[in-house]
């Protein structure tokens, strides 16, 4: 059997980007990856990442000032993918409109200490682009649509259905306000490529400080290999499949005979 | 056991896509048919992307064609120059298909035509095996009851392009041949089927060959055109998965010495009578499937 997911690990280091002046509250998010080169065993089930952070403080944390609440999204390579409507016709379902969204990332996940709204004022939420209706925003040209919300809103919940976009509610813990851990379950039809981490250290509806970093997320393991080869090597693929298949077929049929007599 | 399907990018139950290629299998020992035609809906149904389904089972047919084509070479039941002829019909069947199935894909109505076409196929396939085997059950009481010779002579002798085939003892136009080969070709690219079920009919009673290299003949023509099609259809659309491929193919495989062996001990016609109630079934449900209020009324796919 294969193994279980593979674990890996972020951990805090000394990356730190401060998008805000801190002058607000003198805390800032540091946070990092151990290397910027993580491969994901591709297993069956998908993977695993833990994200973890730290955040820093020029004086003690505020009294006055709310609960701290940290968001951390990541955000997969972008993708065009096409939304097709069915509908009715001559009482046969099918595809009629479709809508290109263009730059959709392939996978996207928000992990919140508590639910967004509650800790982010709606203005800031669009400023600093978090949620996945942000993240889906940029639609292709199309003039037959009027209203591509039901679209965007489709592509939101398949997307979802598949593992492929998140909203993990409580899925950041702090710890003694100064150390947050965070945890993704990655699916298994991962794309290859740079994820964008971001964090963001939120009090009283805002965000105070910010910090991003870039996940290179490469798989290995069979699966990923003949992906990969497909994509890259079509002709040889095909021709490599067909004979597979031929050599597959038989030795399939010789091991039969053999187990019957 | 969940496999990942990498081109195919769904999680499924590897046993249970060995099953469906047991159970596939076991069908074409028992009835001598390819059984693509029932393997390709089922894929479907457990939510393999059609696209992927039919280029995969062109890969799978190949790969289980091969051994039989070996077999088949052994007893000398291939009639080469006949194939040879069938096959250049084919490869350029199997081209105009993948055109038109990398068109349907790109339009979003593949995964449309292909049920529609499956539906019609299913039905008529189930519907003649249906009254067939009723009819053979009740013949089986019939003393009187004679088998219907094999024509001579019919219309497509009449053609021009004459060529003498040997092993088939024939001296006949090379047109029928051709187009036979050419429509399988197509239905193969686009549905994801050898094609037996119309080759063989027609290698009998529309030009005349001796049953014997039937078969043979047959098994020839699609091992090379699947994988011409498996080949097309991985650099034109990039569809084919190996790994489900090569799972449903063991399955197969395996399943296919079963039924040759279990088909031995069973009464014929009733077998086919459960055939035909199956591919009946899966008709119905494929009907189904586009009639009904579809829970989603969207779908994605990538650019």
């Amino acid at each position: 059997m294969m193994p279980r997911p593979a674990i890996r690990t972020i951990l805090a280091l000394a990356l730190l980007l401060l998008a805000l002046p801190a002058a607000a509250s003198q805390e800032s998010v540091v946070t990092g990856v151990s290397t910027d080169n993580i491969a994901l065993n591709a297993t069956f089930d998908g993977s695993e990442l833990f994200v973890f952070g730290a955040i820093r403080r020029e004086a003690p944390p505020p009294t006055d000032a709310g609960p701290l609440d940290v968001i951390v999204t990541i955000k997969g390579p972008l993708r065009t993918v096409k939304v097709r409507h069915k509908e009715r016709r001559l009482g046969i379902w099918m595809n009629t409109d479709s809508l290109t969204v263009r730059l959709a990332p392939s996978f996207y996940a928000i992990a919140t200490t508590r639910p967004l709204d509650k800790i982010l004022s709606e203005t800031e939420r669009l400023r600093w682009q978090i949620g996945m209706d942000e993240a889906v925003r940029r639609v292709g040209g199309h003039n037959t649509i009027e209203d591509t919300t039901p679209y965007t809103d489709a592509l939101i919940r398949l997307k979802a259905a598949r593992g492929s976009y998140q909203q993990l509610e409580g899925g950041v813990s702090v710890i003694e306000d100064t150390l947050f851990r965070a945890h993704f379950e990655l699916p298994a039809n991962l794309v290859e490529g740079d994820y964008d981490a971001q964090f963001f250290l939120v009090r009283q509806e805002a965000v105070i400080s910010s910090a991003s970093s870039v996940i290179r997320v490469e798989k290995t393991g069979i699966e990923r290999w003949i992906y990969n080869l497909s994509r890259s090597r079509p002709l040889l693929y095909g021709l490599g499949s067909v004979l597979a298949a031929l050599a597959g077929g038989w030795l399939a049929a010789q091991a039969f005979h053999l187990a019957r007599r | 056991m969940q496999i990942y399907l990498p081109i195919a990018e769904v999680s499924v139950n590897g046993l249970g896509l060995l099953l469906i290629g047991g159970m596939v299998g076991l069908l074409s020992g028992m009835f001598g048919v390819g059984g693509g035609f029932i393997l390709t809906p089922l894929l479907f149904f457990i939510g393999i992307p059609p696209a992927v389904a039919v280029a995969s089972a062109a890969n799978q047919i190949a790969g289980s064609s091969f051994s039989a084509f070996l077999g088949h070479v052994r007893r000398k039941t291939v009639d080469f120059r006949m194939g040879g002829v069938m096959l250049t019909g084919g490869v350029l069947g199997s081209a105009l298909g993948v055109a038109i199935f990398t068109r349907l894909r790109t339009l979003g109505q593949f995964d449309l035509v292909v049920s529609l076409l499956y539906v019609v196929m299913l039905g008529t396939i189930g519907t003649l095996m249906l009254t067939e085997s009723l009819r053979a059950l009740r013949r089986r009481n019939d003393p009187n009851a004679v088998l219907v010779p094999r024509r001579r002579h019919t219309w497509a002798h009449g053609l021009p392009l004459k060529m003498r085939f040997h092993t088939s003892k024939l001296y006949v136009s090379a047109i029928p041949p051709f187009v036979i080969g050419a429509v399988v070709g197509i239905l193969g690219a686009v549905m994801g089927v050898g094609g037996g079920f119309i080759m063989v009919p027609a290698m009998i009673y529309l030009i005349g060959m001796p049953t014997k290299v039937v078969v043979g003949t047959s098994v020839f023509q699609f091992l090379f055109v699947t994988g011409f099609t498996a080949v097309m259809h991985a650099t034109q659309s990039g569809t084919v998965d190996v790994m489900l491929a090569l799972i449903l193919l063991v399955g197969g495989v395996v399943g296919a010495q079963l039924g040759v062996g279990l088909a031995a001990k069973l009464r014929a016609e009733q077998l086919r009578i459960l055939l035909a109630a199956l591919v009946l079934v899966v008709c119905l449900k494929l009907a189904s499937d586009l009639v009904l209020t579809p829970d989603e009324f969207f779908s994605l796919s990538l650019m």
